[in-house]
């Protein structure tokens, strides 16, 4: 089975900037099913509906470890029914969650992807267009960070 | 080291993100002037012109000052000037110059990639499809332009014909000299 990832960026009021559905280009399966598309994520219809509920049901998470930890990448928080959770806050408390269902433990290179989301997040607070919490809808964004998901993930 | 010393040391070594911040805050007019004109970009790019004339006619004063260059034999010889001094004293760039027209009175200058006005931005144009279409970001640089010529007796018109923030391929400038102005006497004095 082919790892999937889905990639999300929670605002300050929980409200939700970005999100992405994505598959390792590394581990590819080995047999593959009959529509495979590399990139594409393989999650079930069921889990795809629920993956949002899962990201946001790890805020509480991450807002506890805040305090506990100075560090930025808060690696992985919580599970749920074989879907690890990864976390991240920036310093202006903006939350990157992933969410993947491989089973082993992928926090180093997430925590690299995550670096480097940051950067790319903080260039595009520098649109002066752009306002905290709006939505990030740049083509461009939407690109980088999917080669940056081909790179690391 | 003294804290003073680090300071001037950061300052020195770092012109680059002084030139950012000139980014950061020219982008900041720019959206704001769009937020106070409630998007009425024809506005925007009128006021832009206007910050720039009124900044062009001070700063040609420093320009001449800086590089004590004489008059100008033709227009050709001023859009040389104007990209291989003005625009590489102020902006630190090069623009190139195309595409004269016959009578040599108009060309293209062109805006060499990046552009120090809009590194970072991105015009938000899958929510705004207006704002691709009307605004001139950059708009402030045909003011200054105008407003400098003018003070050397060079009545000129300056526009912008693409952006590449707006998709196009190039960012080019039309300079166009509609006539050269007579020194005159203020009126009452003989």
């Amino acid at each position: 089975m082919s790892n999937s990832y889905y990639f999300t960026i929670i605002g300050t009021k929980d409200n939700p900037l970005y999100e992405l559905e994505f598959s390792s280009f590394k581990n590819i399966p080995t047999t593959l099913p009959s529509n495979y598309i590399p990139g594409k994520s393989q999650f079930s219809q069921s889990t795809k509906e629920l993956l949002p509920f899962i990201a946001n049901s790890s805020l509480d998470i991450i807002e506890d470890l805040q305090f506990s930890t100075n560090l930025l990448n808060l690696g992985k928080i919580d599970q749920f029914y074989g879907l690890n959770i990864n976390g991240y806050i920036t310093q202006g408390s903006i939350k990157f969650i992933i969410c993947y269902d491989s089973t082993k433990d992928e926090s180093n290179s997430i925590k690299q992807f995550f670096q480097e989301i940051n950067e790319l997040y903080s260039k595009v607070l520098l649109n002066p267009f752009y306002n905290v919490n709006d939505a990030i809808i740049s083509p461009d964004f939407d690109l980088k960070v999917k080669q940056l998901a081909r790179k690391y993930l | 080291m003294s804290k003073k010393n680090t300071g001037d040391d950061i300052w020195k070594n770092n012109v680059e993100k002084i030139v950012k911040l000139f980014t950061l805050t020219y982008g900041s007019v720019v959206s704001q002037l769009c937020r106070d004109f409630q998007n009425n970009y024809y506005e925007v790019n009128q006021q832009l012109d206007k910050m720039g004339y009124n900044i062009g006619l001070r700063l040609i004063e420093e320009f001449l000052a800086k590089t004590g260059i004489k008059r100008c034999q033709s227009f050709k010889e001023t859009a040389d000037i104007i990209t291989k001094l003005g625009f590489k004293i102020f902006l630190n760039i090069q623009p190139t110059i195309e595409n004269w027209s016959n009578d040599g009175k108009s060309c293209s200058l062109i805006i060499p990639e990046p552009n120090p006005l809009t590194e970072f931005v991105e015009l938000p144009i899958t929510s705004d499809s207006k704002i691709g279409k009307e605004l001139w970001y950059s708009q402030i640089l045909c003011g200054v332009l105008r407003g400098a010529l003018q003070m050397v007796q060079l009545d000129c018109d300056v526009n912008f014909i693409k952006d590449v923030l707006r998709g196009d391929d190039r960012t080019e400038m039309r300079l166009k000299l509609n006539k050269i102005l007579k020194d005159e006497v203020p009126a009452g004095e003989d």
